[in-house]
């Protein structure tokens, strides 16, 4: 008989190796889905993994997309990540990523067309902030009244989609052009531009802030009391508080790192590849980052990893659609999937199976 | 004034609509959540029914066989979360999560071709002399059977976990899992069985979505819907009846905010159809905080895991 048993400690082999084997397993499953489809399995996997990077037709274009897909997504993970290390679920990140772009973008608006150095910082700061703010509220409710978090973070996610609408449709709408809902284009205003530092690699400052979260995030994890605090946390939550470590503090704390990063990778976002206020700006990547998170197993080293995997299956899935007429949802069932088969892997991190001789009661 | 173009009747029939998706999710989840497992996958498993209900009742030209083929479908969705979260012991939170990004892609993906067609027609119940009342028969005894369903699954869940002995033993399972393994239940079994029961509930309220209150298939459609049944239930302070009063509240709400579109009131639409998700985030903060603190009432192990060590 089979039976599971609990390992004395988390088997540090497994959890590096589930997401290889998730990758893989995905990679089939997802085959046998387009092979469903109708569509060639191999061509399919082939264009969403391999071609974005290597293929001379679709490469000049696809390879600056990378960094462009990636980097919010390792942005918006990092933080999440530290959240998700202390057993604190902010899955509201999508609504964060919108504030903040709302607040980078009322800014350049509101200086518009005056041009000065100072516009982008200004930008940065204002996206920073509408991010923590927007955390804030789910925090705060958490700690002053006690209501879940997970269910009002989630929620404000729709309420900032309508707002996005709103301001697409009515505050921010471009007055020069009438009949186009959605606002001025920012990559047509220098001074709010956030402009490729090296021209067509994808290099913009979005980059640059996720490279500096990630080993921000590293040192803190490993090295400052905070990253200790938020481990102990994670792992004994009772150990922490007879260690002092403050569970309204720690709330706050994650939630407003989350915030901010969040707040700044919508903020690159609509200053630089996306460049307007629109009704369907928002496409996800607060949720994706989700994804992210764990399959770099909450670690700031393996989310860069897992962001410019999961960059990759964007800029896959629309090759996938451009040239297999692929449905752009099959991505979404493929990121799923990914995640599905990562959780499942997962249970022999902390279980293996014993064979036991005979059925005892 | 604008208010006094709603009518009243009016008014009662349509929230009585409004409000049965959601209850019929939160209805499912309640019984979930008082097994003592959290499943986030809500809006999910709600989506995955609109767009299989919807599949199955243009396929058939029956609605009846949609609404069934949507609980099936919900239920083999949750299924899925039963195996990860009871066999491999998955994080329940991460699971849940998964459930929900999975089934919206999974019913994009299906429902491709079925945007834009019109469903075959839900009958309304023929309750005779009841519906020709005045007022009572326009506001009640109008509807689709779907809408007694969910109000008899309701007071069938009240009675099941109130008086049934199966009813205890979920209860205990739910409160305290090791004393309930300890007195020989099985504790996953019956935590499986209740996860798929809560699948095939949010399957059937995404099909009255999809087949009956919009109808029609548009890709995102539940819109949030998984989610507010699950503060529905916090609200509910994990009982049946009050799921069904928060339900009709809310659905109150969402018909009053459609109505003052509707007569065109100043407010742009984008900021009136925020309502519904700010108060159910304000009512959650009521119920969580002060002398109500309606979760105390919260099942001793909801989210936590159980692995029978012996």
């Amino acid at each position: 008989m089979i039976r599971l048993e609990k390992r004395l400690a988390p088997s540090k082999r497994a959890q590096y190796l589930n997401p290889f084997l998730a990758v893989a397993l995905t990679m089939i499953a997802g085959g046998l889905m387009f092979a469903a489809l109708g569509k060639d399995p191999i061509a399919a996997i082939r264009l969403i993994f391999f071609d974005p990077i290597f293929s001379e037709q679709f490469g000049s274009y696809s390879r600056p997309q990378l960094l462009i897909k990636s980097a919010p997504l390792i942005l918006i993970a990092v933080g999440l990540a530290i959240g998700f290390r202390a057993g604190i679920w902010n899955i509201g990140a999508e609504g964060q990523y919108i504030i903040g772009a709302l607040c980078g973008a009322g800014v350049a608006l509101a200086f518009y067309p005056m041009e000065g150095w100072f516009i982008f910082p200004l930008m940065i700061f204002a996206g920073a902030l509408g991010g923590f703010l927007w955390a804030m509220i789910p925090a705060i409710l958490k700690t002053r009244f006690n209501t879940n978090e997970i269910l009002v973070s989630l929620l404000l996610v729709y309420v900032a989609e309508k707002l996005l609408a709103g301001m697409a449709l009515g505050l921010m709408r471009n007055p020069d052009v009438a009949g186009f809902p959605g606002s001025r284009d920012l990559r047509r205003y220098e001074s709010a531009h956030n402009a490729d530092l090296i021209a067509n690699t994808g290099m913009h400052w979005g980059v640059v802030a996720a490279m500096i979260a990630v080993i921000f995030a590293y040192v803190m994890m490993t090295r400052h009391s905070l990253g200790y605090q938020v481990r102990l946390a994670g792992q004994a939550p009772r150990a922490a508080r007879f260690a002092g470590v403050s569970p309204t503090r720690l709330v706050v704390t994650c939630f407003g790192i989350a915030g901010v990063l969040a707040g700044l990778a919508g903020m690159f976002e609509v200053s630089g590849p996306s460049g307007q206020v629109r009704i369907d700006f928002a496409s996800g990547y607060g949720f994706t980052a989700i994804i992210v998170a764990f399959l770099g197993r909450l670690n700031p080293i393996g989310i860069v990893l897992a962001g410019l995997l999961l960059g990759l299956t964007y800029i896959g899935g629309e090759l996938s659609q451009m040239m297999l007429q692929l449905p752009g949802a099959a991505i979404q069932v493929f990121q799923g999937m990914l995640l599905f088969f990562l959780l499942a892997l997962d249970f022999q991190t902390n279980y293996r199976l014993r064979l036991t001789k005979g059925a005892r009661a | 004034m604008i208010l006094g173009s709603i009518q009243p009747a009016v008014l009662i029939a349509a929230l009585m609509v409004a409000a049965t998706p959601i209850l019929l999710a939160a209805i499912g989840e309640l019984v979930v959540e008082k097994a003592g497992v959290l499943n986030l996958g809500v809006e999910g498993m709600m989506i995955l029914g609109a767009v299989a209900g919807f599949i199955v009742a243009v396929q058939t030209g029956n609605a009846t066989l949609g609404f069934i083929g949507a609980a099936v479908a919900g239920g083999l969705l949750a299924l899925l979360f039963a195996l990860l979260t009871q066999v491999l012991m998955a994080n329940q939170v991460a699971s849940g999560l998964a459930l929900t990004l999975f089934g919206l892609g999974l019913s994009a993906l299906l429902g491709q071709s079925y945007v834009g067609i019109s469903p075959p027609r839900t009958p309304k119940l023929d309750l005779g002399p009841l519906s020709d009342i005045p007022f009572v028969g326009r506001a009640f005894f109008s509807h689709d059977a779907l809408v007694y369903v969910a109000i008899a699954i309701v007071i069938g869940v009240w009675w099941f976990l109130k008086y049934s002995r199966a009813g205890l033993i979920l209860r205990a399972v739910g409160e305290n899992h090791d004393a309930a393994h300890g007195l020989g239940y099985h504790v996953k079994r019956v935590r499986a069985l209740a996860i798929v029961f809560g699948g095939a509930c949010a399957g059937l309220g995404g099909a009255y979505l999809s087949l009956i209150r919009v109808p029609q298939w548009t890709e995102g459609m539940t819109a949030g819907a998984g989610w507010i049944a699950l503060a529905l239930v916090v609200f509910a302070s994990w009982r049946p009846f009050r799921a069904l009063a928060g339900a009709y509240l809310f659905g109150g709400i969402v018909v009053l905010q459609l109505n003052l579109q509707a007569a065109g009131v100043k407010i742009p639409v984008e900021y009136l159809s925020m309502s519904p998700y700010l108060i159910t985030i304000i009512v959650l903060v009521f119920i969580s905080s002060g002398k109500a603190r309606g979760s105390l009432n919260a099942p001793g192990s909801l989210n936590r895991p159980f692995h029978a060590s012996g």
